[in-house]
């Protein structure tokens, strides 16, 4: 879909035109992020990192397919050849930096994007099939990036296999047999080594499917914006092409600037040095962390100390429960927040409960995860975690019912332009009509 | 010529007395075999994540046994895990033993943990119950934690001298896997 005054194709030379008679590929590309896909002309730079996740993931497609044709997922020689990689193989030092650089750089991303969400309740009505898509591309990525990090066969990558794969072993009954079956044995062993690195090589193919259909989602309505008003006539929007593609192509170059930063001169900043000795099943590192991107929700894991429910629900249990539901609450989010003003510029107590609530509270859960479980990083973690969900399942719907949310601007025009010269400009267009 | 309005031709109708047509049996039988055999396709496709038959066959480890003094204790591997076989001294016997049952998060007696006349024995999986580290304390000059058996160092899970868990997070006792005696100086886990 579009705006009815969005430009049409036009295809000019005759080869243009035999394509588009036959297969308009060059048409879906015009009207999907070309001058055929109308833009409310007043996004910030938080509207980057969208374009910024799709680059992130065909950087992580291209460095992995390289990586996988040096790469051999076996036991016996995994670690050798991570290491085979890194001295032997031309470039490979710089593709293997690359691609781990880049499953950080691409979390970077993707939780900017999804605060981004947070902020301006992007996930309102009438996008709540693109919020929904994304969680769904936010799971497939911790699974991917879970399955990656197994694969060079280092200590932490097999301890961490070991845990996160434990973490099913908490469900009653049949927790022990699914983690056998999840592991094709009793610990993390060649079978597991082989379909983590089946999975980890087929995923990414998946989350880019996922990644179609969320855009798809979001072309239905078209882009929401940071006053959350939505267009209303033509002078509210500008083409995709040139102007959108001009300011994500300066903050793409801003994010490599930062990301090769990172792969040249801290290559191993975000790397645990365990991981460059090879697994040793019968010797677990002194301190096991997931890497950075999976701290707040280890935090929330690790947060159940004590059984709940008079020892009905193991804490071990209540942990493994939380954690993932601190994610799929997620999916609730369209439901919970019910209040029609969408961007938190007009929300003043969903401001205050974003800066001083949430905000907060994922970092201490962040700093909590990377911790030591041990005082007072488990009671801190404890209260993060008991605010964490009070936020999302209950002060968030309370805010929207009783919230009175500050004048919205008639339209983005005056939003950008301000009320008089919006209005001249509305007049004109009529005048023009 | 081919039907365009939609109606169905008398021909090819066929409606019984119940209303039911010849071709709504055709419908169904397809659908049903086609539906069983894609979920019976389903079955290998799962069941091949299960533990292959070489894995299978790894499943039990004999561990000699002679070589071990009181007070001793050496890690071995099975089913790809740490196992912690220990010879206990009669003072961490008489210590295991003064515990009260009161005192303990999963109650279980040294005698229900070992083989009966072969107490000293303590033969357990050295994966932590709580998240599947392997606790300190088999090796030589290790840590073995407040209560003088094993010491988890991930989240400071503390056993006792009969591997129960006292202090931290683990939920359980160090696991007692299945295991016998096949001679004095030889056990068969598994």
């Amino acid at each position: 879909m579009s705006f009815p005054w969005a430009k049409q194709y036009e295809p000019k030379h005759p080869l243009m035109r035999f394509l588009d008679e036959k297969l308009p590929m060059p048409r879906l590309v015009y009207n999907a992020i070309g001058s055929g896909y109308p833009v409310p002309r007043n996004l910030n730079y938080m509207w980057n990192f969208g374009v910024l996740a799709g680059f992130c993931l065909m950087l992580q497609i291209v460095t992995g397919v390289v990586l996988a044709m040096h790469y051999a997922a076996n036991t016996q020689v995994a670690f050798g050849t991570t290491e085979h990689i890194m001295r032997d193989v031309n470039w490979g030092w710089m593709m293997r930096y690359m691609h781990a650089n880049g499953a950080s750089a691409f979390f970077v991303v993707v939780y900017l994007h999804i605060f981004r969400g947070f902020y301006y309740s992007s996930y309102k009505a009438p996008r709540e099939m693109v919020w929904l898509l994304g969680v769904v591309i936010f799971l497939l990525m911790m699974a991917t990036a879970f399955m990656g990090y197994v694969l060079p066969w280092g200590q932490m990558s097999f301890w961490g296999a070991k845990v996160i794969t434990g973490l099913f072993g908490a469900l009653p009954v049949v927790g022990e047999p699914i983690q056998i079956w999840l592991l094709g044995g009793y610990a993390p062993d060649n079978a597991a080594l082989n379909r983590f690195f089946s999975l980890h090589f087929l995923l990414p193919f998946v989350i880019a499917a996922v990644v179609i259909l969320h855009i798809w989602a979001l072309h239905i309505p078209g882009s929401s914006n940071p006053t959350g008003v939505e267009v209303k006539s033509e002078s509210d929007t500008i083409p995709f092409h040139p102007y959108y593609t001009a300011k994500d192509g300066f903050g793409l170059g801003v994010f490599l600037i930062l990301y090769f930063a990172m792969v040249f001169f801290l290559p191993n900043y975000l790397g645990h040095p365990d991981n460059y000795i090879e697994a040793n099943p019968i010797s677990t590192p002194a301190h096991i962390v997931p890497e950075w991107y999976f701290w707040p929700f280890y935090a929330i894991l690790r947060a159940f100390t004590a059984d709940i429910f008079f020892g009905l629900i193991p804490a071990k249990l209540m942990g493994v429960l939380a954690m993932f539901s601190a994610i799929l609450c997620w999916f609730f989010l369209p439901w919970l927040d019910k209040g029609p003003v969408r961007s938190g510029h007009y929300r003043p107590l969903f401001r205050k409960f974003f800066w001083f609530g949430l905000i907060p509270t994922m970092l201490v859960l962040f700093y909590c995860g990377g911790a030591p479980a041990e005082e007072p990083y488990v009671m801190l973690s404890q209260l993060a975690t008991a605010y964490y969900f009070l936020h999302f399942l209950v002060i968030l719907p309370i805010i929207s019912s009783i919230e009175k949310p500050e004048p919205l601007p008639y339209s983005i025009t005056e939003a950008v332009l301000g009320k008089d010269e919006a209005a001249q400009l509305g007049d004109s267009a009529d005048t023009a009509k | 010529m081919a039907d365009t309005t939609g109606t169905v031709q008398p021909e090819t109708a066929d409606i019984g007395e119940d209303g039911v047509r010849r071709r709504d049996f055709i419908n169904i039988a397809a659908i049903a075999a086609a539906g069983t055999g894609g979920v019976v396709t389903l079955l290998p496709l799962i069941s091949q994540m299960a533990p292959s038959a070489d894995v299978l066959a790894a499943s039990t480890t004999e561990v000699d046994i002679s070589k071990i003094e009181p007070g001793q204790a050496i890690k071995a591997l099975f089913r790809r895990q740490p196992l912690f076989v220990r010879n206990l001294t009669p003072k961490e016997i008489a210590e295991a033993d003064a515990v009260p049952m009161s005192e303990l998060r999963d109650p279980q007696t040294l005698e229900e943990r070992t083989k009966p006349g072969k107490t000293n024995w303590l033969i357990t999986m050295g994966v932590c119950t709580h998240l599947g580290c392997t606790p300190l304390g088999a090796g030589p000059g290790e840590d073995r934690g407040p209560y003088g058996g094993y010491f988890c160092p991930c989240h400071g899970s503390a056993y006792d001298t009969a591997a129960r868990i006292r202090k931290g997070p683990a939920p359980t006792n160090l696991e007692v896997p299945e295991y016998e005696f096949t001679s004095d100086t030889v056990v068969k886990v598994g």
